[in-house]
């Protein structure tokens, strides 16, 4: 999986721009404020989601511009494109070899996981970043994660408009939306469940390295009859204006395996290494089960590693295989980085060579 | 105006929608309704008028068709009694029908409205089947080509 052609049209600092990235390592350089992050961010718009950002699609499109924007990308001989018009321009739309499709059928295509410096503070946040991030792990190995993600949470808010309504709620059609939440939401966290169990066993057994293992554990709503439970729990739900079982409230719990400690006590630089240490193990597990390799995006990851953890890194990423985006302000960061990867100079709208 | 203009003008002022299933004709009850060559005892079940046309044109299905003429949406507010389903109820009740064959597009809503039908005719001695989905997630019927909506009324499943 790796993307071999990459082109911009009003995408945020960008009028115009094209990139022919390589199999490997594509480093951006570049100073603040460059570009840079705008580059991962078009590449994380080929994954279903709001992209790493979670920016409204409106401000996407470049100041100046007409009003919309467009991700094209080739991706082997499949193309995928994506963008919002002038006339809609909160509404994304997708296309996969010209024909317009649902962004969650991106997921069939290609999966990209992203780490960035916003991340940083992913163990001590709300569970809803860490729910999120998980999910995204999660759809590299079950590609229509995407589809019963977003149709749980349509039933769901369907189900609390309906308990919000005055008088008593047609019970038939709570139903009819609780046997949909039951059914996807079944799923959803039936994936979640597989793949927490598989990252988690192929951490506790890796050797302890320069990157921290995590010990997973996924708590909350894991299986049973979903559907049943949400009918026992209207009245509380309608009281509460929200729905209160299902895996929705589901959290990734993490620890620091080699120091037994919970990974929201650990230091800023230990939880960096965590959180890495995760996304590697997650594209090996990938490529193992699944024969492909995510499409990594690291924004500023290098800068914030010693140089021990640096050089480890770039190891591991060239030992892997697959594509791997990178971005920092200096070029000295990538000096470890194989020959062979494409560098490229951003600057304030332009990707050059170096 | 031209004469193409008022010759589609009059069969504009002509079409009406029929009074036992939606559909949309020149007479009323419809062509469909009135066809003696169908199978009054099965009846399928679509969201608008252009699923029936889509099922009806090459004969997919032998049967007689109800519209609902939408989809159950809580969020823009379409409730059932905005939608065809206590017609199709009293159908259903008078009797002289053995299937009734849910073809609800594959989205959340028209899954939704499925399951909401289901249940309201449970209590009558009908067969209530679906289009088997192997159609394309969040599929609306009136896109598909006629083999993959054949093979999705051939293989039909009853409805758990
Ligand atoms: N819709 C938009 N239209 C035009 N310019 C935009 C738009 N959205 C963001 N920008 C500009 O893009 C620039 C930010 O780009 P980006 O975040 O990619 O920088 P960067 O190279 O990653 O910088 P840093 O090293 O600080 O992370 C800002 O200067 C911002 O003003
Ligand atoms: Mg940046
Ligand atoms: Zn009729």
């Amino acid at each position: 999986m790796v993307l071999t052609r990459l082109s911009l049209s009003d995408f945020r600092s960008y009028a115009d721009a094209l990139i022919v990235p390589g199999p490997r390592f594509v480093v951006l350089t570049g100073e603040n404020g460059a570009g840079k992050t705008n580059i991962l961010e078009a590449v994380s718009l080929l994954a279903p989601g709001r992209g790493l950002r979670r920016a409204a699609l409106s401000e996407m499109a470049r100041d100046g511009g007409a009003g919309g924007f467009g991700v094209a990308a080739r991706l082997g001989d499949v193309d995928l494109g994506t963008g919002a018009t002038a006339l809609a321009p909160e509404r994304r739309q997708v296309r996969i070899n010209g024909a317009p499709a649902a962004a969650t059928a991106l997921s069939e295509w290609l999966s990209i996981v992203w780490l960035t410096p916003a991340m940083d503070r992913l163990f001590i946040e709300g569970a809803a970043n860490r729910r999120r991030f998980l999910d995204r792990l999660v759809l590299a190995l079950h590609p229509a994660h995407a589809v019963h993600t977003a149709r749980y949470e349509a039933a769901m808010r369907a189900r609390n408009k309906l308990l919000a309504e005055e008088g008593r709620p047609d019970p038939v059609w709570l139903g009819a939306l609780e046997a949909q939440m039951g059914e996807h939401g079944s799923a959803l966290a039936e994936a979640r469940n597989d793949t927490v169990t598989a990252l988690a066993s192929r951490l506790t057994e890796a050797p302890e390295g320069p990157f921290a293992r995590a010990g997973l554990v996924l708590d909350g709503w894991s299986h049973g009859d979903l559907a049943t439970e949400l009918a026992a729990s209207r009245p509380r739900d309608a009281a509460a204006g929200r729905t209160l079982v299902g895996p929705h409230r589901s959290d990734l719990l993490v620890t620091h395996l080699g120091k037994g400690q919970a990974a929201e006590r650990c230091s800023t630089g230990e939880q960096k290494a965590l959180l890495l240490g995760l996304v590697l193990a997650h594209a090996d597990l990938v490529a193992e089960r699944a024969d492909r390799r995510p499409v990594l995006l690291l924004d500023e990851v290098a800068a914030h590693l010693d140089p021990l953890r640096r050089t480890a890194l770039f190891e591991r990423l060239e030992a892997g295989g697959g594509q791997v985006w990178m971005t920092g302000t200096e070029e000295a960061l990538f000096e470890g980085v194989p020959p062979t990867a494409q560098r490229l100079r951003v600057e304030r709208g332009l990707i050059g060579t170096i | 105006m031209g004469p193409l203009l008022r010759a589609l003008e009059a069969v504009n002022e002509r079409l009406e929608s029929c009074a036992i299933c939606g559909n949309v004709d020149t007479i009323n009850p419809c062509g469909i309704c009135v066809d003696p060559r169908r199978d009054a005892r099965a009846l399928c079940v679509v969201e608008e008028v252009s699923d029936l046309w889509a099922l009806d044109r090459s004969r997919l299905f032998p049967g007689k068709f109800h519209v609902l003429g939408g989809r159950l949406s809580a969020l823009e507010g379409i409730r059932p009694e905005d939608l065809g389903i206590d017609t199709l109820v009293r159908r259903i009740e008078v009797g002289g029908i053995d299937e009734v064959v849910l073809a609800m597009n594959a989205t959340l809503e028209g899954q939704t409205t499925a399951h909401y039908i289901a249940e309201r005719i449970e209590r009558f001695p009908v067969r209530i089947t679906q289009l088997a989905h192997g159609l394309p997630v969040g599929g609306e019927l009136d896109y598909l080509d006629e083999g993959t909506l054949a093979q999705a009324l051939r293989a039909r499943r009853p409805v758990s």
